[in-house]
C-alpha cells in the first residue's frame, strides 16, 4: 500500500494530463453526438419520407461499423482526401458521429412514446411541428430518453479510451506509456481504474439529478 | 360559419364518411349523436384539421380547411377542441396548461395570459387547482381544464368530441354544467355526445348519423322525441333503455 502511495504521487500530474484530455475529448464528444442524434431522430420522426429514410441508412451505416476503424479512418484516410484534423479533432468527431447513432434511436424511441392525443391537443391550440416538439414532445420524452442516456454517457466516456489508438494521450494511454517505461503496472492501472470510475461517478449521480428534475407532474 | 359540403373520408377500405354537409351558423350549438362507428368523431376531426378529407369541402369562416396548408394553424386558433380523453399536457401545471396556448401561439404577454387563465380557471370552477399538474385531478377537473386551455384561445367555436365518456358517471354533471354555461353566452358549439339529456337541453339542432351520412336532423325536441326514422328511433331506444 505504501509503495503504491508513493507510485501514485509520482504518476498523478503525468496522468492528470489524460484525465484532462479525456474529459475534454468526452465532452466534446458528447456534445456532438447528442446534437447530431437529436438531428437524425427529428429525422425520423419527421413525417417526410426522405428524411426519415435518409437519417435511417446514415444511422443503420454508423451503427455498422466498429468505433475503432471509423477512428482510422477520420483520422488517417481523411488526409488522403485532403482533410486533415488533428488526433483529437478526429477523436471528437468520430466519436461524436459514431454515438449519435446510438442517441438517435434513444431520442426517436423517447419521443415515438409520447401518446399520439398529445400532438393533437396542441395542433389543437394551433402550434406548430416545431413548437410541439419544443414545447410538448421533447420535455416529456426526456424523462424516457434520460435513464438510457446515462448509460451512453458512460460508455462514451470509457470508450473515448479509443481514441488512444490514434494518438490522442488520453488517460489510457498515458497509463499505458507510464505502465511500459516504468514496469509498474499494478500500481499504474489501478490508478486509471480508480480515475475513470472517479469520473463516472459524478456522471452517474448528474444523470439521477436530471431524472428528479424532468419527473414534473409524474407523481401523482 | 362552418360549413361541410359533401365530405368523404375512408380509412383504407373503411368509407367512414360518405357525403356528409353541415352548416353551423355563428352562435348555434349543435349536438351529434348516432353509434360509434358512425363516423361523427371523424367529422370533427375534419374541421379541425386533425384529419384530412377525400372529398368535398370543408369551410370555416370563409377559409377552406386543408390539413397539409399554412393556414391550418389560423383555423385552429378560431376552433378549439376538446378531447375526449382531455389530453392534458401532463408536463405542466394546469395553470401552464391553460396560458400556453395564449403565450406560444399568440404571443400573450406572460403576465396578461396568467390573469386571463386564472379567469378561465375560476370560470370553470378549479381556481384552487392551477399550481397542480393533471394527474392530481378528477377526470371530471382534467376535462374542465382542458375546456378552459380551449377557452384560452378566444375560439369562435369549439369542438366537443365525446367530453363526457372517458368520466365516472359521478363526473359527467359538472363537465356538462360547464358545457351549459358556455352555450347560454352564445358560444358556437359543436359536440358529439352520448348525453341525450344535455342535447335536449342545450342544442339548437340535433343531428343523427349512422354509417357516415346524415340519417335525421332537426331540432332537440323533434329528433330526440319524435324521432321519424326507424334507426333514429331504435338507437334512441338503445341509449335511453339499455336493458
Amino acid at each position: 500500500m505504501h509503495k503504491f502511495l508513493i507510485d501514485a504521487q509520482e504518476f498523478l500530474p503525468i496522468l492528470m494530463q489524460g484525465v484532462w484530455l479525456t474529459i475534454v475529448l468526452t465532452i466534446g464528444s458528447l456534445f456532438l453526438s447528442t446534437l447530431l442524434g437529436l438531428v437524425w431522430a427529428l429525422m425520423r420522426v419527421s413525417g417526410i419520407g426522405v428524411l426519415d429514410k435518409g437519417a435511417t441508412l446514415f444511422v443503420n451505416f454508423i451503427r455498422g461499423i466498429p468505433i475503432i476503424v471509423q477512428l482510422f479512418y477520420i483520422y488517417f484516410v481523411l488526409p488522403d482526401m485532403g482533410i486533415t484534423l488533428s488526433a483529437m479533432q478526429a477523436a471528437i468527431i468520430g466519436l461524436g458521429i459514431a454515438y449519435s447513432a446510438y442517441h438517435s434511436e434513444n431520442f426517436r424511441a423517447g419521443i415515438e412514446a409520447i401518446d399520439h392525443g398529445q400532438i393533437e391537443a396542441a395542433q389543437s391550440i394551433g402550434m406548430g411541428w416545431w413548437m410541439i416538439m419544443r414545447r410538448v414532445i421533447l420535455p416529456q420524452a426526456i424523462r424516457i430518453i434520460l435513464p438510457p442516456y446515462g448509460n451512453i454517457m458512460i460508455m462514451m466516456l470509457k470508450d473515448s479510451s479509443q481514441a488512444s489508438t490514434i494518438t490522442v494521450a488520453e488517460l489510457a494511454m498515458q497509463g499505458k506509456l507510464i505502465a511500459s517505461s516504468t514496469f509498474k503496472n499494478t500500481s499504474v492501472f489501478t490508478m486509471v481504474a480508480i480515475m475513470y470510475l472517479c469520473m463516472s461517478l459524478p456522471l452517474m449521480a448528474l444523470v439521477s439529478w436530471m431524472e428528479k428534475r424532468f419527473s414534473a407532474g409524474n407523481k401523482p | 360559419m362552418i360549413v361541410l359540403r359533401d365530405v368523404h373520408k375512408s380509412f383504407g377500405t373503411n368509407h367512414v364518411l360518405r357525403g356528409f354537409s353541415l352548416h353551423v351558423k355563428k352562435g348555434e350549438i349543435v349536438c351529434i349523436i348516432g353509434p360509434s362507428g358512425s363516423g361523427k368523431s371523424t367529422v370533427l376531426r375534419c374541421i379541425n384539421g386533425l384529419e384530412t378529407y377525400d372529398g368535398g369541402d370543408i369551410h370555416v369562416e370563409g377559409m377552406r380547411v386543408d390539413a397539409k396548408s399554412d393556414l391550418i394553424q389560423s383555423i385552429r386558433r378560431r376552433v378549439s377542441m376538446v378531447f375526449q380523453r382531455f389530453n392534458l399536457f401532463p408536463h405542466r401545471t394546469v395553470l401552464e396548461n391553460v396560458t400556453e396556448g395564449p403565450i406560444y401561439v399568440n404571443q400573450m404577454p406572460v403576465a396578461k395570459a396568467q390573469t386571463q387563465g386564472r379567469a378561465l380557471l375560476a370560470q370553470v370552477g378549479l381556481s384552487d387547482k392551477e399550481e397542480a399538474f393533471p394527474k392530481q385531478l378528477s377526470g371530471g377537473q382534467q376535462q374542465r381544464v382542458a375546456i378552459a386551455r380551449a377557452l384560452a384561445m378566444a375560439p369562435e367555436a369549439i369542438l366537443f368530441d365525446e367530453p363526457t365518456s372517458a368520466l365516472d358517471p359521478e363526473l359527467v354533471g359538472e363537465v356538462l354544467a360547464v358545457m351549459r354555461d358556455l352555450a347560454r353566452q352564445g358560444m358556437t358549439m359543436i359536440v358529439v355526445t352520448h348525453e341525450i339529456a344535455f342535447a335536449r337541453e342545450v342544442a339548437d339542432r340535433v343531428i343523427f348519423m349512422d354509417q357516415g351520412v346524415i340519417v335525421e336532423e332537426g331540432d332537440a325536441q323533434s329528433v330526440l322525441s319524435r324521432p321519424q326514422h326507424a334507426r333514429t328511433q331504435d338507437f334512441l331506444r338503445r341509449v335511453t333503455h339499455p336493458l
